[in-house]
């Protein structure tokens, strides 16, 4: 007994990822916090998302389930979950049951890898970003045996519609985290890694995040992965798989119920995903902002007391919608839940301020707050914009994606080994 | 096989009835499908994406509405007009209200007259939002649809002030008005003016320059001029192909010659020349309101008109622009006091069978796009 709490303490003094410690235990904990987080942070985007696109459209979105509808996703799963589960007579039974688990495992595993801190990561990989992005095609896997199993014209031509798509649009992205890559080799020992603590910590050790790094050759490789991540996710404009004035619901057209939620889940986590690869390659990872401008220890514990702030801020505006819902019987335990809701935000941001937490959550509030923004991006864009048509997506993955990829990567590298370069010239041309 | 994109409309062969040929993928479009606006079934022949040909199945809405009006009299099968095209009633009944007048050799008081331009030009306006908000649906932007429901119901609110209805409005009688207008409606359709002019231009602020929208609707769908005339095509659908033919204008019913107003016209026929036109077709309606609701005139709302309406013997073809297009009615009467025949000839209906040529040899996607563009409602179609 004394031997198992030695053996949990002992990572405590680790500067190490759980997996890179070799620590089973705290590893464990890490799947079932990062698992855990990311069914929350799934739940709350899809509140979120309906509550914002709902604002860009000049309606109110869900008000009826709980305050403000906050307990819409919830109601959501139990609808899901207890609706019929419906295997067409005419598909094979086995994939098509297989399928969601591809896409969901494909979307999950990715996590292992996501760096919320310098240990703040189930394991650190070597490979790190490979992996990523090896397991995150995977899904194509799922989707395409989805769209097969079904045995029915619109998800046959979904899933080819999306495979096609994320193949085509993974060159791309591979080009930009690329490109990335060839920037971490840039120190003294001429090491690059793909290790995603260690693509962070490059960032670091050059003081620059690599969106603004050989100007504008960064934030060009960032606009590439930008764009091919939400073709990846087939999210809107470029959700053709899945148009629905089109193919009605594409792959998913026949899954129903607990099935379906799956597909939904995975892609929402697979998004999140994207959005941590583009986080942690080029805007920082779990860094704050303005590392360069705002040095010196009063900055440090400004933004060491940002997370709480921030709950605090959600908390207040619980309290202001609470005072504004409408005096009336009916709302009371509205009003209450409301309230509570607020009080609980607030006790966390309360939380948050002590030195001891502040200095825990730190990166892994930095890091979901990156990721929000892109998360709040996907929405926009869906508020925004129509849907492209299928050559026409093509025609942007192959000839303008791919090539200004290619270029980028060769002028990186150029860039990179300018004075090496330089040298290597003059050597040719003096004799 | 022969490349689809070089068949002339007007030698198109019958489509296949089998589809046996085992390249071509055949998919049933419809009924029941989000973007077919109704029921609508097509029968598309794909090769891989490509629309190698379609076939529209229509009838899922057939009421037998000129069968009804054999058996009504002339005054009974008024509100049974705006439950054809249900998103631009008013016109519908300005249409048969005009034509039974014609046939009776009367004619609405100049009051009655302003009011009706005011009316059906605000529904041209509901039409054309209706229209402009699913037909951005279809392509995938959401947004715009909210936005232009949020404007509709302002039209809406002065049809249901006015007369009760909101859609099926049943607004006109033959011979003039039922109701007089009520207090405070010129104020309330200037106001209606004043609100909707700088959102016209927020509509057109999300999509007219949007690069995706460029790209899904330039060059599809297109039609040729001659085409077009060839297949009876009319309405905006016609004026996209730069053929300048409005009814208003030319042969000029209610007191449209009274108003001074533009044809918009597009030159290439394409999705994205028709969404011009509608959107200009806006601007030129709220031109037509502002002149009109200036001037309305004092004076009765209803012609002399019998109790009992009972035309001459006679036939006559009477039509009118009608959001969707030429609207008319062929009315025979046999001097009872019920109509002999009547025939409708409706926008929607002629304007569908356009679809295949405007689709052969395009995507999939873009028969979504085509299918928004023609504006068909199918309560029209099928009748």
């Amino acid at each position: 007994m004394h031997a198992l709490l030695q053996y949990i303490l002992s990572y405590l003094d680790s500067d190490k990822t759980p997996g890179g410690a070799g620590n089973i235990f705290w590893a464990t904990v890490y799947i079932l916090l990062v698992f855990a987080g990311l069914s929350v942070a799934v739940i709350a985007m899809n509140w979120l998302e309906r509550k914002i696109l709902a604002h860009m459209q000049v309606r109110l979105g869900p008000m009826r389930v709980g305050p403000h509808g906050l307990l819409q996703p919830i109601a959501d799963a139990i609808k899901l979950l207890l609706k019929e589960d419906i295997i067409p007579a005419e598909a094979d039974a086995v994939v098509f049951w297989i399928a969601p688990f591809i896409v969901v495992l494909a979307a999950f595993t990715v996590f292992v890898v996501v760096p919320f801190g310098p240990t703040h990561a189930i394991t650190d990989m070597n490979i790190g970003i490979l992996f990523m992005l090896g397991v995150s095609s995977l899904s194509v896997l799922g989707i395409v045996t989805a769209g097969w199993a079904s045995n029915s014209h619109y998800p046959l031509i979904g899933a080819l519609r999306s495979s096609a798509q994320m193949v085509s649009y993974e060159v791309a992205m591979g080009l930009a985290v690329v490109s990335v890559i060839l920037m971490t080799s840039l120190n003294d020992q001429s090491t690059g890694t793909l290790s995603m603590i260690g693509i962070v910590q490059a960032q670091l050790a050059q003081q620059e995040w690599f969106i603004f790094k050989f100007f504008p050759l960064g934030l060009i490789g960032f606009g590439i992965f930008a764009i091919a991540m939400v073709a990846e996710t087939n999210r809107a404009p470029f959700d053709l798989p899945e148009a629905e004035s089109e193919l009605t619901a594409g792959f998913h057209t026949e899954y129903s119920g607990f099935r379906w939620s799956l597909f939904f889940l995975a892609e929402y986590s697979a998004m999140i995903a994207v959005s941590s690869i583009a986080v942690t390659l080029w805007l920082g990872g779990w860094l704050r902002p303005f590392p360069n401008l705002l040095v010196g220890p009063t900055w440090d514990l400004v933004f060491l007391l940002f997370p709480g702030i921030t709950f605090l801020l959600l908390a207040a505006m619980c309290f202001y919608n609470t005072a504004r819902m409408p005096k009336h019987p009916l709302f009371k335990v509205q009003t209450i839940g409301l309230a509570g809701f607020g009080a609980v935000l607030g006790l966390i941001g309360l939380i948050l301020f002590l030195p001891a937490v502040r200095i825990r959550v730190n990166d892994i509030f930095w890091f979901s707050a990156k990721v929000a923004g892109f998360m709040y991006l996907y929405i926009w864009y869906r508020g925004t914009f129509p849907r492209y048509r299928f050559d026409q997506l093509m025609k942007v993955g192959w000839k303008v994606l791919l090539p200004t990829g290619l270029a980028l990567l060769v002028l990186t590298a150029v860039v990179g080994m300018r004075s090496e370069l330089w040298a290597e010239l003059q050597g040719v041309w003096r004799p | 096989m022969n490349d689809p994109t070089s068949l002339s409309p007007l030698d198109l062969e019958t489509p296949d009835k089998t589809f046996l040929d085992a390249n071509e993928l055949v998919i049933n479009m419809g009924p029941q499908h989000p973007a077919t606006h109704g029921v609508l079934r097509v029968i598309l022949r794909l090769d891989g994406e490509k629309v190698m040909g379609l076939e529209c199945v229509i009838g899922y809405l057939h009421r037998g509405v000129e069968k009804i009006a054999e058996n009504r009299t002339y005054t009974m099968f008024n509100p049974y007009v705006d439950r054809m095209d249900y998103v631009a009633a008013v016109s519908n009944g300005l249409g048969y209200c005009e034509a039974v007048e014609k046939l009776l050799n009367v004619e609405a008081p100049p009051r009655a007259q302003y009011v009706r331009v005011i009316l059906t030009e605000l529904n041209r306006m509901a039409s054309h939002q209706l229209w402009l908000g699913t037909h951005a649906l279809d392509i995938g932007a959401i947004t715009p649809l909210f936005y232009t429901f949020r404007d509709r119901e302002e039209i809406l609110k002065i049809f249901e002030k006015y007369c009760g209805a909101r859609l099926t409005t049943h607004a006109f009688r033959i011979g003039g008005l039922q109701y007089e207008t009520y207090d405070g409606f010129e104020k309330d359709v200037k106001t209606f003016v004043a609100f909707v002019r700088p959102k016209i231009d927020e509509y057109e602020e999300l999509l007219t320059t949007n690069r995706i929208w460029l790209e899904r609707t330039k060059g599809v769908g297109k039609i040729s001029g001659q085409d077009a005339i060839a297949l009876g095509v009319t309405g905006p659908v016609l004026r996209a192909s730069g053929v300048k033919w409005d009814i208003r204008k030319a042969l000029p019913y209610a007191n449209y010659k009274n108003f001074d107003f533009d044809i918009p016209t597009g030159e290439n026929g394409d999705t994205y020349d028709r969404y011009l036109v509608r959107m200009a077709e806006f601007r030129q309606s709220l031109r037509i309101i502002e002149q009109a609701v200036d001037h309305i005139p004092e004076g009765p709302i209803m012609a002399k008109v019998p109790k009992v309406i009972k035309p001459p013997v006679g036939e006559i073809y009477h039509s009118i622009e009608a959001p969707k297009g030429e609207l008319g009615y062929f009315i025979v009467s046999d001097g009872s006091t019920q109509p002999y025949r009547i025939r409708v000839r409706p926008p929607s209906f002629v304007n569908l069978q356009a679809l295949d040529v405007m689709c052969r040899g395009q995507l999939v996607a873009d028969v979504i796009a085509v299918i928004g563009t023609l504006d068909i409602v199918l309560g029209e179609v099928d009748r």
